[in-house]
């Protein structure tokens, strides 16, 4: 990979030790997808910022780093472990935990991101123009970004993104270069997918898809189903982008009918009922919390029901009032954190969690240790509510 | 075609296996251990080892993992895949764990538990 003057003399460590080596995570991430140069980026999203994920050394490197280093473009960050407004209600997050997390959340602060810690950046900000640059680690972010936003990123990495945001550059490479062909086709064959569908049938598009793939059979599903599906993608595979379309003729076919959703549906869904119930992830969109608010109506949940999205979006729906009737209905609204890898979920008085998300699903039962009842949002309205 | 995607010396024995690796969720952070049943290096260390794989999946924070490996003294020698990610070569440059990319000839002709050496310096890269 080329590498301007001022580059090379950032990476031969001129311009302080962050610059060093975040230009070295650059050469090495360009190396590895066969860059020929950096190009900016005017946005940046991280992920690597719960500490059930990034632990001991990951909170200590970005205490050291955040000493000195500043963001240079706008700079969005994903969920943490939990909702600080929240903690008290929760016994079991030792105190350990919470000085760890409040350390991470700081760090990212000092280095001047947008305290948004949130996997739905999309929901919250308003999209630049078409063909913008930008640089998401959070991988349903990425492909949302590339699939509906018409922005241009590759599925970073949380240290890529990281570099990303610390010097305003990327490599050019895969998916940042202008749209090849994209060889193979995933044909939805479900009539009336709901979201739980698209989730399905985004986890299984992420197994079989290299970096894109195109998926025809699909009219206009709104936006919930498109979430569900950017996130059963991401979780899945290495694929960063999907083109509905139906010219797909010299590509190769994959159905995804009723025997491949069934296959993918029971390699997640481990329980047939659950302890309590999850809703988001990726995190609920105002409209999501509208929809939910409109189905509640003079109804209750039987059991715990946690609903997690952005505070952003937390604070458009309490304005707009969608929250009375969720919270009258038993929902704990929860914001900063999600579904995946919160430590709220706790694995020693929860055997099981219900959930429409297919992310969720997977990261319950490989990171948190439950079982996982995966069912459609209306179907866990029609069974657990009264 | 070896391409080097981190720099650096190193020499250990061969650990393979031919399932891509999720470093978030498969790998146990203090001891190296690799913890996922389907893998089929399960329950193997990658402590010191030349770590040849076909490349990494899943999570983007799995750099994170490869950063505390490196921390705890848990991180392989050398990563050695057969595609680059961006995870794993995000995760290697920042623990300065050296990383190559070979081949699909090369990469199959390597023989878990050979004892190898890795220079990029060299002239032979691998020996």
């Amino acid at each position: 990979m080329e590498l301007s003057k001022e580059e090379q003399s950032a990476l031969n460590g001129e311009k302080g030790e962050v610059l060093q080596t975040a230009y070295r995570i650059l050469v090495a991430t360009g190396e590895a997808t066969k860059a020929e140069k950096l190009i900016p980026v005017n946005w940046a999203h991280l992920s690597g910022v719960n500490y059930n994920t990034i632990g001991d050394s990951g909170e200590e490197f970005l205490r050291t780093i955040s000493q000195d280093a500043k963001v240079k473009v706008k700079t969005t960050v994903n969920p943490m472990g939990f909702d600080f407004d929240h903690i008290s209600e929760f016994d079991h997050i030792d105190d350990d935990f919470i000085q760890k997390q409040k350390s991470i959340r700081d760090s990212y602060i000092r280095m001047g991101v947008e305290p948004t810690f949130s996997c739905t950046p999309y929901d919250i900000f308003t999209l630049p123009e078409k063909d913008t640059q930008v640089s998401f680690a959070e991988s349903n972010a990425a492909i949302f970004a590339n699939s509906l936003g018409g922005l241009k990123t590759n599925k970073e990495s949380a240290f890529s993104a990281l570099a990303s945001a610390l010097t305003g550059k990327s490599p050019y490479s895969d998916l940042r270069k202008n749209q090849t062909d994209t060889p193979l086709t995933i044909q939805m064959k479900l009539d009336n997918p709901n979201e739980l569908d698209f989730g399905l049938l985004g986890f299984f598009a992420g197994k079989v898809g290299d970096t894109s793939v195109n998926i025809s059979g699909v009219s206009e599903p709104d936006r919930r189903s498109c979430k569900a599906l950017c996130g059963g993608m991401g979780t899945s595979g290495t694929c960063a982008k999907f083109q509905f379309t139906e010219d797909v003729e010299n590509t190769e076919k994959i159905d995804f009918g009723k025997e491949e959703m069934t296959k993918t549906y029971d390699e997640l869904n481990t329980s047939d009922k659950g302890d309590l119930i999850t809703l988001g992830s990726p995190q609920l969109g105002l409209q999501e919390l509208s929809d939910l608010s409109s189905m509640l109506k003079g109804k209750s949940f039987q059991k715990r029901c946690m609903i997690f999205c952005s505070r952003a979006v937390q604070n458009q729906a309490r304005n707009l009032d969608y929250t009375n009737e969720i919270e009258r209905a038993g929902g704990e609204i929860l914001s900063d954190c999600c579904t995946c890898l919160t430590p709220l979920i706790n694995p020693s008085e929860t055997d099981s969690v219900t959930t429409n998300s297919v992310k969720g699903a997977y990261y319950l039962k490989n990171s948190t240790g439950v079982d996982v009842n995966l069912k459609s949002l209306s179907n866990i309205i029609e069974d657990e509510t009264r | 075609m070896t391409r080097i995607i981190v720099p650096g010396r190193a020499n250990g024995i061969v650990l393979k296996t031919t399932n891509p690796i999720n470093f978030l969720g498969a790998v146990d952070k203090k001891t190296g251990i690799i913890h996922d049943q389907k893998c089929d290096i399960f329950k193997k260390s990658i402590k010191n080892t030349i770590l040849v794989f076909p490349h990494g999946v899943g999570s983007s924070v799995g750099a994170y993992t490869i950063y505390s490996l490196k921390s705890n003294n848990t991180a392989p020698a050398a990563m050695i895949c057969q595609k680059a990610d961006l995870t794993v070569a995000s995760g290697c440059a920042l623990a300065n764990i050296p990383m190559l990319v070979l081949g699909d000839e090369e990469f199959n002709a390597i023989k878990d538990g050979k004892e190898i050496q890795i220079d990029t310096e060299s002239e032979k890269i691998l020996n």
